[in-house]
């Protein structure tokens, strides 16, 4: 894989200018990811892992607003875009999936009319040939007897259902890159497994770049090839998911894999992250880890750098764990 | 359905006959029609001569159980006052009431679902500000001092509009209606936003309320990342959701602005059922009276019906009869 990356993210900085003061949401975060390549965005709630996904979709409402940085995707600068040109690109070449598929479907539409004006916002197709694709759509996400499940509505379906046909809504116009926050986390474990083993498969299928964004570092292991923690905002730590997963270099990041239950060390006590997420409110400057740091010292008072401990890695930290 | 509408009707007939004991009660309570009605030259024999003509001479069951076997065959009892059947006198006056009814609610649905969607979708902009700021007056203001400030206005010092009376009406299906001549038309126009006023304040808030709401909604972050054009998230997405509620509230407002357009009506000399009721209380004219209510609590009742039947038509999740509500 040579040649720019479908999408690079430089610098994003999304702020909420709320009454009570400013959120830096999403503060100077860049990233990558390749056609064909999975990215996972790891960190706990309220770290802008969301915030991160709609920024990128185009879809922050006020009192939320781009401050700063670039996303560059397939050539463009996405942030200088017009309404209309990120109206045709979403859905269409950049398409997301939501955490909770109880609340995504309209639970008033039928599904067919939810898929179809879904194929003809972007293609110009009569009303017959989109349901003769909505009903391929919902097939190939492994739905059997779409005709009757067409006419349905979102209630006469299960979450792992209703998930299904969000992401059968998102494949439709076969997008370069699909942005999936924690999909499976609302569902149960049987199902998690299957949805992310055929996200996984309909990716490598059809080459789209795929962005998972996630709490659970376990589940980004077996499926991601880079990941980028984040935490308070900010990426913390990013590189190839073994790299990070076997050699951690943030404090935040091994302490997010010594809570991961092992095979390995059953019976071995949970170790947590003391403490919890700062807000994110006229947040004082500084690492934003080290209240709950065990490394920390006074140089954190300053806002570390990022680095690049080794070729394809990046670090936001004075005191890493095994240099 | 089919049982469902006959249960619905079966509950209705039950708070009809309650309904009509309790006015009954009421009535015979506050004091006795004869004293209103005869000569206060007439002597004794004359009142009792009256008295029996109305037949309020029986035991207050007796009377009451008349009423109900007169009922029965469609007899709501002749007005003491005028000597024709209740009903004929209602039904006379109802068609004036219905069509200023109609017409003010028309014109609070078709600006108030618009102005709530614009206060909804930019409620820190100069203009949702306006609409709510607008609103605010709507709700607080009387109706009977906002119909004399409009006559004030626009019959007194403008002269635009005729301030009482229906104006000319033509007849459609042997009803007559004013809204297709001119001269009813301007005749309506006071009378109906006067009465559109309050009501147009509530969808205004209701509208706005559930706008904001959906607007939060992942379903319509979904919608929009779908790439589906503004006006289809909007009048689709959104709309569809927030009509539900709307349409409850419009289904029970239409019944009380038929039954409560007495202000309005008594302001601009409308000739509907309001100035009709007012009378007959004044003159204990009770056949009018119980007539007016059984009337008004049908009104209620057929209304109510279709609102639930739209309600389960916009609401899939809604099953008409309150079983089995899937989730
Ligand atoms: N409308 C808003 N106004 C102000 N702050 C907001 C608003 N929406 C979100 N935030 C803040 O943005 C931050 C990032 O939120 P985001 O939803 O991206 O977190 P997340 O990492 O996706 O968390 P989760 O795992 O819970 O989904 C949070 O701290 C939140 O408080
Ligand atoms: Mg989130």
């Amino acid at each position: 894989m040579s040649g720019p990356p479908l999408l690079s993210v430089d610098g994003l900085r999304m702020h909420f200018f709320t009454k009570a003061g400013v959120v830096k949401a999403v503060d100077d975060v860049s990233f990558a990811v390749g056609r064909g390549r999975i990215l996972g965005l790891v960190g706990e709630s309220g770290s802008g892992k969301s915030m991160t996904g709609y920024s990128v979709m185009g879809l922050i409402d006020p009192p939320g607003r781009l401050v700063g940085g670039r996303i560059v995707f397939d050539g463009q600068d996405l942030t200088r875009l017009d309404a209309a040109a990120w109206r045709r690109l979403r859905g269409n070449r950049i398409a997301m999936i939501f955490q909770d598929p109880m609340m995504t479907l309209n639970p008033v539409l039928r599904i067919d009319t939810q898929i179809v004006e879904t194929i003809r916002a972007h293609a110009d197709v009569s009303h017959e040939s989109a349901l003769a694709r909505a009903r391929e759509a919902l097939a190939r996400v492994g739905i059997a007897s779409p005709d009757e499940r067409l006419r349905a509505y979102p209630h006469h379906f299960s979450g792992g259902m209703r998930q299904r046909v969000a992401i059968a809504i998102a494949l439709l116009h076969h997008p370069d890159l699909i942005i999936a926050d924690e999909p499976t986390t609302a569902l149960d474990v049987t199902i998690q497994g299957q949805i992310l083993f055929e996200m996984q498969k309909l990716c490598r299928e059809t080459g789209a770049a795929l962005i998972w964004i996630t709490h659970d570092l376990s589940v980004i292991a077996g499926l991601a090839d880079e990941v980028c923690v984040m935490y308070a905002g900010r990426v913390v730590e990013s590189g190839t998911v073994a790299e990070v997963i076997e050699r951690p270099l943030h404090p935040y990041t091994r302490g997010l894999i010594d809570s991961v239950p092992s095979r390995n060390e059953r019976g071995r006590p949970l170790r947590q992250i003391p403490g919890m997420t700062p807000s994110l409110l006229e947040l004082a400057p500084g690492c934003p880890f080290r209240e709950r740091c065990s490394h920390a010292s006074a140089a954190c008072a300053e806002s570390p750098a990022v680095t690049e401990p080794a070729p394809g890695r990046c670090l936001r930290c004075f005191h890493p764990v095994h240099a | 359905m089919l049982a469902y509408a006959i249960r619905r009707f079966g509950q209705s007939f039950i708070v009809l006959v309650f309904m009509s004991f309790l006015v009954f009660v009421g009535v015979y309570a506050i004091g006795n029609p004869v004293e209103l009605l005869v000569n206060p030259q007439a002597d004794e024999a004359e009142r009792i001569r009256a008295t029996a003509a109305l037949g309020l001479d029986k035991p207050f069951l007796e009377q009451y159980w008349g009423f109900l076997v007169g009922a029965a065959k469609g007899d709501l009892g002749k007005s003491f006052v005028f000597n024709v059947p209740a009903l004929t006198l209602i039904l006379e006056k109802l068609p004036a009431t219905i069509e200023l009814a109609f017409v003010a609610m028309v014109l609070a649905i078709s600006l108030g679902i618009p102005l709530g969607l614009v206060a909804g979708l930019k409620p820190d902009s100069f203009v949702g500000r306006g609409i709510m700021a607008g609103s605010i007056m709507g709700f607080s203001l009387p109706t009977f001092w906002v119909g004399l400030v409009l006559i004030m206005i626009f019959s007194v010092h403008l002269g635009w509009l005729p301030s009482n009376g229906r104006g000319e009406t033509v007849l459609v299906a042997g009803i007559p209606v004013s809204f297709l001549t001119m001269d009813g038309i301007a005749h309506l126009a006071m009378p109906a936003t006067n009465l559109a006023l309050f009501k147009l304040s509530l969808l205004i808030r209701l509208t706005r309320a559930g706008t904001r709401e959906a607007m939060l909604q992942d379903y319509v972050k979904f919608a929009r990342a779908k790439g589906l054009p503004q006006r289809r998230v909007i009048g689709v997405h959104v709309l569809k959701n927030i009509l539900i509620p709307i349409v409850t509230v419009i289904g029970l407002e239409l019944g009380s602005v038929i039954a409560f357009a007495i202000v309005t009506e008594s302001i601009f000399a409308w000739p509907g059922t309001g100035k009709l009721l007012i009378d007959s209380i004044n003159q204990l004219d009770r056949p009018v009276i119980v007539a007016y209510l059984l009337v008004i609590v049908s009104l209620f009742v057929v209304i109510n019906f279709v609102v639930d039947v739209l309600y389960s038509l916009l609401d899939p999740r809604v099953r008409l009869g309150g079983a089995a509500a899937a989730h």
